[in-house]
């Protein structure tokens, strides 16, 4: 079968507006979701899931947020880390307050506070624009995590000042604590990815994420045409901050189950995220899965080349991919600005036309 | 000029003008001490073709800006469809049917021709939030209708074959068209065109005159519109106002425009020999 | 004088100290904004990266021994000898010289007329490459700077306090001499910009980038000329934090402090970079005093971002800047 569009004619709006107009796509989407599903949980071993695939979809979930508020509204963020703190707090607080509470409720929840978070911290940017609106989310960061590790009613006075997750069900099968097996935990992250980039698409595709990239690719223009930037901008804010949010529920809930506010979701989480926003694709959610693959992977490949392999010392693998990792950060934003999936666009323009290039 | 009949009458070619819709009295906009409009009246009537003209600096794109809403005027009021038009952000002013294009194109540089024709219908389209993240029945139907109108703006202005390219890829003519399309898919009352033809050849000015003249003509549109060339302006437009230093110094059709002293003084004498 | 008010000024007093560390970073970031239209947020790592130069420069340490050491199973540190700080600086200064070069070769030169935002991100990137360089290069471990300035408590300033107000504050001589050092850095580069040619030539990209080179001034020679001044400021700024509290990373980001600076101090204006890093370095030391009975301590940590916000929104150019209008 040749990749191309030829033959494959589009007879109404709405399979012309599909997220996958070449059927290829489509066959490789249902491929990739019938591996992550069947096949996957098959012949995952646990180290691959808690040291690759479970992070990998919880920053995917972040990743899809934060480059809602980049990619597609255009307002830079260095916060993301303190905002999904809000999530994993949010998350602990209604575990602990309300014990019989569905457990993926829970998390759905924490994604609202957060958005809530969002919006009050995404107010001043209907007046500052730019790497101003950086300082605004950096006010974010640094005074959520010191509020979060001040006052004792967020962790409920633990001794420690950690918090950490209840064991809970649903259905019967353990999700949170330290029995989760990793097939629920898996299943449960597997979900909420797939749910959050389809939420994400939708929106995107529609007159929302016109109203946001109106307001990304020229502001004063688009106010003009009609877009209350108000509307537009806070609602960026707050679907941002409820993926964000989500993720971070997800990081404390069924990955790490145990947190500090300040080591875990520190500045230099912010910056992870939006590292992989940029290397991914800014504006693209395929971008956001590249993206978060890349920079989750990266790591693991480095520490079994250098520690395991060669016997070098851990904290200078740890230098080494600092540098790769800004080294290429310049790379991406000189050679290609829209990132990975704008390589991967290319490629398949490339394929559609093959072997007939001209 | 003055002796229109104020309910409307018919023009030399058969178009029906309507009874005045916007009005503009005694408008005064300053920045700072610089006075960019004097105390300027007129009005625009429905369904013509209303042009500003003079020389660079004159506060010609001032003028569109407090039209459309993006400055607010220092004294003066705005009468809309008989009413006195309160301060209102830009995107409100949108609402009430005045859309515009800019002079240096202000595209959405990173979206598809067929998204920034989408977004010109913005306060059109009805779908929820929820709606619109489920994307379920109501949100994609919505979305979906809403093209099919874009695609006849589309038909219209002949722009099929680049529907899907990214703006940013597009020469300057087509820019100016899109535009065009961006602020017609708004279905508007009154179009604002701030130099439609700047920079064109005369082949593409040919086809945008033809559109401007075609808006009018088939969906009724007021158009308001800045021009330079004076050839394209003689013959588009129903009535001119031309301004020099932030004044008004001539208002009337076109010939009593070319026949003002002032304006010929201030203005045409240059371009008229 | 009621032993509280003596304690608040004693607060504001060390404020000065840090104030100025922000103020230099800050200084670095006005020079290259004002010159390029880019903010440099690697500001803070160059201040970092010259301070571990010039210590591994001293101590004759050898360049990337740490690297090489893992690769090769050798076991090399140092050449063996010692370079005196008169040395030292000079060829640090050659260092950063290079970097600026090196930087607008490969970085700068390929994102012209790219937005802003994607620069900044660049710089981002820029900072972190810088960390992990330097890192490898020299070592992570925290470092001892001593260049000769007199470290520890100045008697002269304890005394001078305790005659008049019969309690004695503690201040540092280092943040004493830290101040002289900004004043003689701003006034240098002030002469440097009004009455040398090149000052000229920067002040004229500064205004306009598109007219400077219509009247034949070299982008990239200005680009290299005001990275370097900024690298030289950022080694100022790393003697001084060095000395003070040892080399290392926490350095870096005292560049995170600095956009708050710039937004006080406007992000154009010189005097606004060290007006604006003292106002943030005494605020947020004597918030802290103040508030520490009713919220709680560290709230250095945020202070100066909020205070940023809360002037973002009421005075978004700045306490020097000046306004802009929005055009269509």
């Amino acid at each position: 079968m040749l990749y191309r569009e030829a033959g494959d004619f589009k007879t109404s709006y709405a399979s012309d507006n599909q997220t996958f107009p070449i059927r290829f796509d489509r066959y490789a989407y249902w491929v990739v979701m019938a591996v992550a599903f069947l096949v996957l949980p098959m012949v995952m071993n646990d180290y691959w899931a808690n040291s690759i695939v479970v992070p990998f979809m919880i920053y995917v979930i972040a990743a899809l947020g934060l480059n809602i508020l980049i990619g597609y509204t255009g307002l830079l963020s260095l916060g993301t880390a303190a905002f999904m703190a809000v999530g994993a707090y949010a998350t602990f607080k209604l575990t602990t307050a309300f014990p019989a509470m569905p457990i993926y409720l829970v998390f759905l929840l924490s994604g609202l506070v957060t958005s809530a978070v969002g919006v009050l911290f995404g107010l001043p940017s209907l007046k500052i624009k730019g790497f101003y609106l950086a300082v605004a989310t950096l006010a974010a960061q640094f005074f959520l995590i010191w509020l979060f590790t001040r006052y004792g009613w967020f962790f409920n006075y633990s001794s420690t000042g950690q918090i950490s997750m209840p064991e809970r069900s649903m259905f019967g099968v353990t999700i949170t604590g330290a029995t989760a097996s990793s097939t629920a935990v898996y299943f449960t992250c597997l979900i909420f990815t797939v749910a959050m980039a389809w939420l994400a698409r939708n929106l995107t595709r529609g007159q929302m994420g016109r109203t946001w990239m109106a307001i990304r690719d020229m502001d004063i223009a688009a106010e003009i045409i009609g877009v209350n930037p108000l509307i537009a901008k806070l609602s960026s804010f707050a679907v941002s901050s409820f993926f964000v949010g989500v993720a971070g529920a997800l990081m404390f809930g069924v990955y790490l189950g145990a947190v500090e506010a300040g080591e875990a979701f520190g500045i230099n989480k912010s910056f992870l995220v939006l590292f992989m926003v940029i290397i991914g694709g800014l504006g693209s959610i395929l971008g956001s899965f590249l993206g978060a693959a890349f920079l989750v992977v990266l790591p693991v490949l480095l520490k079994i080349l250098l520690v395991d392999n060669l016997g070098w010392p851990a904290d200078l693998a740890r230098h080494l991919e600092i540098m790769i990792i800004g080294a290429l950060i310049i790379v991406v934003l000189i050679a290609e600005p829209h990132g990975m999936a704008a390589l991967w666009r290319t490629i398949k323009d490339k394929l559609r036309l093959w072997p007939f290039p001209h | 000029m003055l002796d229109q009949p104020a309910e409307g009458y018919v023009t030399a070619d058969g178009r029906q003008i309507g009874p005045v819709v916007l009005e503009l009295k005694n408008i005064t906009l300053r920045f700072g001490g610089v006075e960019a409009i004097k105390n300027i009246s007129f009005d625009i009537r429905e369904g013509e073709i209303r042009a500003i003209i003079g020389p660079n600096g004159a506060g010609k794109s001032s003028m569109m800006n407090v039209i459309s809403g993006f400055y607010v005027p220092q004294e003066g009021e705005i009468l809309y469809k008989g009413y006195k038009r309160r301060k209102m952000p830009p995107y409100q002013v949108a609402r009430t049917g005045i859309a515009r294009t800019f002079q240096n194109i202000a595209l959405f540089e990173g979206m598809s021709v067929l998204d920034n024709i989408m977004t010109g219908r913005i306060n059109l389209m009805k779908s929820g939030f929820l709606k619109q993240a489920l994307w379920w029945g109501p949100a994609s139907r919505e979305e979906d209708e809403h093209r099919a109108k874009v695609e006849k703006v589309i038909d219209f202005l002949e722009i099929q074959h680049i529907r899907k390219t990214p703006v940013a890829r597009l020469p300057y003519g087509l820019k100016k068209r899109v535009e065009l399309a961006r602020a017609l898919a708004a279905e508007p009352q009154i179009l604002l065109l701030d130099e439609p033809m700047a920079g064109m050849n005369v082949e593409e000015k040919e086809d945008m005159s033809r559109f401007i003249l075609d808006v009018n003509d088939e969906f009724g549109t007021t158009i308001v519109l800045i021009e330079h060339d004076m050839g394209v302006v003689m013959d588009l437009s129903d009535r001119v106002v031309v301004m020099d230093y932030g004044k008004k110094i001539g208002d009337g059709t076109p010939d009593e425009v070319r026949g003002n002293q002032d304006v010929i003084d201030a203005y045409l004498g240059v371009a008229h020999e | 004088m009621s032993d509280n008010v003596l304690f608040a000024m004693e607060a504001a007093l060390n404020g000065v100290t840090v104030g100025i560390m922000y103020s230099l970073v800050a200084l670095g970031f006005v020079l290259i904004f004002k010159a390029s239209g880019i903010f440099n947020f690697a500001q803070g790592v160059m201040a970092l990266f010259a301070a571990l130069t010039l210590v591994g420069l001293q101590n004759g340490q050898i360049p990337f021994a740490p690297i090489i050491n893992a690769a090769f199973g050798t076991s090399i540190h140092n050449f063996g000898w010692n370079l005196p700080s008169v040395v030292a600086i000079p060829l640090t200064v050659l260092v950063m010289i290079g970097m600026a070069w090196l930087i607008e070769r490969i970085v700068l030169k390929h994102l012209v007329n790219q937005e802003p935002i994607i620069l900044f991100m660049a710089t981002i990137g820029l900072a972190f490459f810088l960390e992990g360089l330097g890192d490898i290069m020299w070592g992570a471990e925290v470092k001892r700077l001593d260049v000769g300035i007199p470290q520890g408590m100045s008697s002269w300033v304890d005394e001078t306090t305790y005659n008049l107000f019969g309690y004695g504050f503690f201040i540092d001589t280092l943040s004493l001499y830290a101040l002289g050092i900004a004043a003689v850095l701003v006034t240098g580069l002030v002469l440097f910009s009004q009455y040398t040619k090149q000052g000229r030539a920067l002040r004229a990209v500064a205004d306009d980038h598109q007219a400077a080179l219509s009247v034949g001034i070299s982008l990239r020679f200005i680009w290299v000329l005001t990275w370097s001044i900024a690298g030289i400021v950022a080694l100022v700024a790393g003697i001084m934090w060095g000395s003070k509290s040892g080399v290392q990373f926490s350095l870096s980001l005292i560049a995170l402090k600095a956009l708050p600076v710039l937004i006080l101090g406007g992000f154009t204006s010189i005097p606004g970079a060290i007006v604006g890093g003292l106002l943030i370095g005494v605020g947020e030391k004597l918030f802290d005093f103040l508030m520490q009975p009713v919220i709680g301590g560290a709230t250095e940590n945020w202070f100066a971002y909020m205070l940023a916000l809360v002037f973002l929104l009421f005075r978004p150019q700045g306490l020097f800047g000046e306004r802009i209008i929005e055009r269509v």
